[in-house]
């Protein structure tokens, strides 16, 4: 199961059970989709379900909150995640806070979801990484899946969620296939946003990640395995709420951390993870300083031998799990 | 009597002779051609419906034209052999667009696009090596490979630019600078059908009519955003109106000299000071939105070709030129045999030009900055960053 089917399974089973659950966007009705995740969605639901959008991110952004405010359970695509700058205000202001402000009296039950981060040869405009934008705010919940069960239990429990929830797929995963176990093709598969999972026990580091970089890792942690460093490999599946207790059990364990994230090194999830790490009792048991692997600090540049270096690779992950060990 | 002999000459394909039967034939210097009227919103008046051609405005018209058709149909060639990567939005079809706006403008005036824009970059100055070179990503593109196709960047010429609609605020920004500077120039700010329905667009719309900024808005409607037909995206289609306030006229987008005198009209507009105005040229891209999508989804074979075989703007200009006596069709022939060997050299070296060198992945992140670190995969990589 590729982790694009595994989304449009997700969706179609939740369109199926709540007649309140729509999709809008732009191209995913009668183009099946930009990146054909919602193929076969608009000839199986029709135009009232699947809704193609102007290119409007701020009015349909707005337009979808409004219907969440109102009762139904949008899921509002971003083409990118890059275009939902345009729209953020709608998602923060509007969706986020609504919540909060209205001391519980205005859930915004909506799901925004679309490709993040880099891409391949897009370019600066197009392969930002919004994890920590995102996952910096209150009021919303932030998910990010690596793989086709991820991609399936997370998107069917954002929008069973009451909440505004974010989905961070990667374009480039979408055409990976993945092992699908037999509870994944249930129509109640479940994945619970706020829990990580561990893909890959070890006992020398921990390593953390989201997204495709979870894929890295695990190659990363088959090399090292040869030379007999055992890394426990983290997939952290939701940013926000961020499953801080796995990672600390872990880091208990193991004594050494390395996060890994595809976007910038400011302020990143990453950051965020050494931070908590700090605050809790898992601290007192690292021997080595946490260390991150991130995307470089530049806008993405287009040439591919920049971009290559711009993303954090296989090599990069290894070497800084064999800096934290000193080995 | 000359048909005969230029026969026999070129069976000997001796190139200098038949040079010598094209030079001496007695072509028209110039000619006058009808072209469409205008629909016009808000305004009394609209560009003229007849217009003088020179010879040598129609072949250098001819010529770039043809050079923007090849050096896009190159791009799709390198982009199905991989070498191009990411994406690429190509504009043949729209070529009378971005020949008949410059021709219509002064270099010192300014214009800004969304992606499709390497016609524009094209008649903007830049030479196709450059742009070939960025579209492959090399250190001899226009921005050393590292903006690719959406992101080229010439004098007076501020891209390329990703984001829908995005770059529509910022040419009625460039348009603010030119009045603030005084110096009577124009921005030419481009936008597709697509974006039309951007709301920042009309926020555009609003500041330029209240300041009176010399902006010409212009909308090149090809008939879909992306898969999306203008029916299914528009309340209203009837683009050129939708500035409201500001005066508009429809344009027939395939027609090179209906182009340049609508641009003319506008300019001339915006620098008497009246504030913007706004274009709509109805065009069409033959290829799909972008090297990904293969356009006929949501659109017909037929269609395509139909415009192609009637609509075409090359042919178009072709015919007329031949028709009145100011070229003849080997020389434009000629002219295409030239166009061809500068987009094949262009090719070789877009193709052979080495990557850009990974020590400059740090530089230009700042302006006028002395230099500093910039941190890559994890702490232990560092670039340097030059401004």
């Amino acid at each position: 199961m590729t982790v694009r089917d595994a989304i449009n399974q997700g969706m179609d089973e939740e369109l199926e059970r709540d007649e309140k659950v729509f999709l809008l966007g732009e191209e995913v009705a009668q183009y099946d989709g930009a990146y054909k995740v919602s193929r076969g969605l608009w000839k199986k639901y029709g135009d009232k379900r699947i809704i193609d959008t102007p290119i409007s991110e701020m009015g349909f952004a707005g337009i979808a909150v409004g219907a969440a405010m109102a009762g139904l359970r949008p899921i509002c695509e971003f083409m990118t995640f890059n275009f939902s700058m345009q729209a953020i205000d709608q998602v923060i202001n509007s969706a986020a806070k609504t919540y909060y402000m209205s001391a519980g009296l205005q859930s915004v039950p909506i799901v925004f979801r679309g490709p993040n981060g880099a891409s391949a040869g897009v370019a600066a405009q197009h392969s930002q990484c919004f994890a920590a934008w995102y996952g910096h705010c209150p009021g919303l919940k932030v998910v990010s899946p690596w793989n086709a069960e991820d991609a399936k239990g997370l998107i069917k429990s954002a929008i069973r969620d009451n909440n505004p929830v974010v989905m961070l797929e990667n374009e480039l995963m979408y055409g990976v296939a993945f092992e699908f176990p037999p509870e994944a093709q249930s129509k109640d598969f479940l994945i619970p946003i706020g829990k990580a999972k561990i893909e890959r026990q070890g006992t020398h580091i921990t390593v953390v990640a989201h997204s495709r970089p979870v894929g890295h890792c695990l190659e990363a942690a088959t090399v090292l395995s040869k030379e007999g460093i055992e890394c426990e490999v983290i997939n952290l599946r939701t940013i926000r709420p961020m499953d801080v207790e796995t990672i600390e059990a872990s880091v208990m364990k193991t004594n050494h951390l390395v996060t890994v994230e595809g976007g910038w090194p400011q302020f990143g999830v990453g950051a965020e993870i050494c931070a908590r790490i700090m605050e809790g009792p898992a601290f007192n048991f690292l021997d080595a300083p946490a260390v991150r692997v991130t995307g470089a600090d530049v806008p993405m540049p287009y040439a591919k031998i920049l971009e290559d270096n711009s993303v954090p690779q296989v090599k990069d992950i290894i070497f800084a799990i064999k800096k934290t060990l000193n080995i | 009597m000359l048909a005969a002999v230029s026969r026999v000459l070129s069976g000997a394909a001796q190139k200098p002779a038949s040079r010598v039967l094209v030079a001496s034939r007695n072509f028209a210097n110039d000619a006058t051609f009808e072209i469409k009227k205008c629909d016009l919103h808000k305004l009394e008046e609209g560009p003229p419906v007849t217009t003088v051609l020179t010879r040598e405005d129609g072949l250098r018209y001819y010529r770039m034209m043809q050079t923007v058709r090849r050096m896009e149909l190159k791009a799709d060639q390198l982009y199905k052999q991989k070498i191009i990567r990411g994406f690429c939005h190509l504009c043949d079809g729209q070529e009378a667009c971005c020949v008949g706006m410059e021709a219509g403008i002064n270099p010192t005036d300014h214009l800004i696009t969304a992606y499709r824009a390497h016609g524009f970059t094209f008649t903007r100055g830049l030479s196709v090596r450059e742009i070939l070179a960025e579209l492959t990503g090399r250190r001899g593109g226009c921005a050393k490979g590292k903006g690719g196709s959406m992101h080229m960047y010439a004098k007076n010429f501020y891209g390329g630019n990703g984001i829908v609609g995005a770059q529509v605020p910022l040419g009625a920004g460039i348009a603010l600078a030119c009045k603030y500077n005084g110096k009577d120039e124009v921005c030419l700010t481009l936008y597709g059908d697509g974006a039309a329905n951007q709301g920042q667009i009309f926020e555009a719309y609003n500041m330029a009519a209240l300041w009176k900024l010399p902006c010409i808005f212009i909308c090149e409607n090809n008939r879909y955003g992306m898969g999306t037909s203008v029916e299914r995206a528009a309340a209203s289609t009837d683009y050129y109106k939708r500035g409201d306030f500001i005066p508009g006229l429809r344009v027939d987008g395939m027609d090179v000299l209906c182009v340049r005198e609508a641009t003319k009209f506008a300019a001339a507009h915006c620098r008497a000071g009246k504030g913007p105005i706004l274009m709509e040229l109805q065009t069409y891209r033959y290829h799909g939105h972008s090297m990904s999508d293969p356009g006929v989804s949501y659109r017909t074979r037929e269609e395509i070709q139909e415009v192609r075989s009637k609509s075409d703007p090359i042919m178009l200009l072709k015919d007329r030129m031949v028709n009145s006596n100011l070229a003849s069709v080997e020389e434009l022939k000629e002219i295409d045999v030239e166009v061809r060997k500068e987009i094949e050299d262009a090719a070789q070296f877009a193709t052979a030009d080495p990557e850009p060198p990974l020590e400059e992945l740090g530089y230009h992140i700042y302006s006028n900055e002395p230099p500093f670190e910039v941190r890559g995969a994890n702490q232990w990589i560092k670039f340097k960053s030059i401004s």
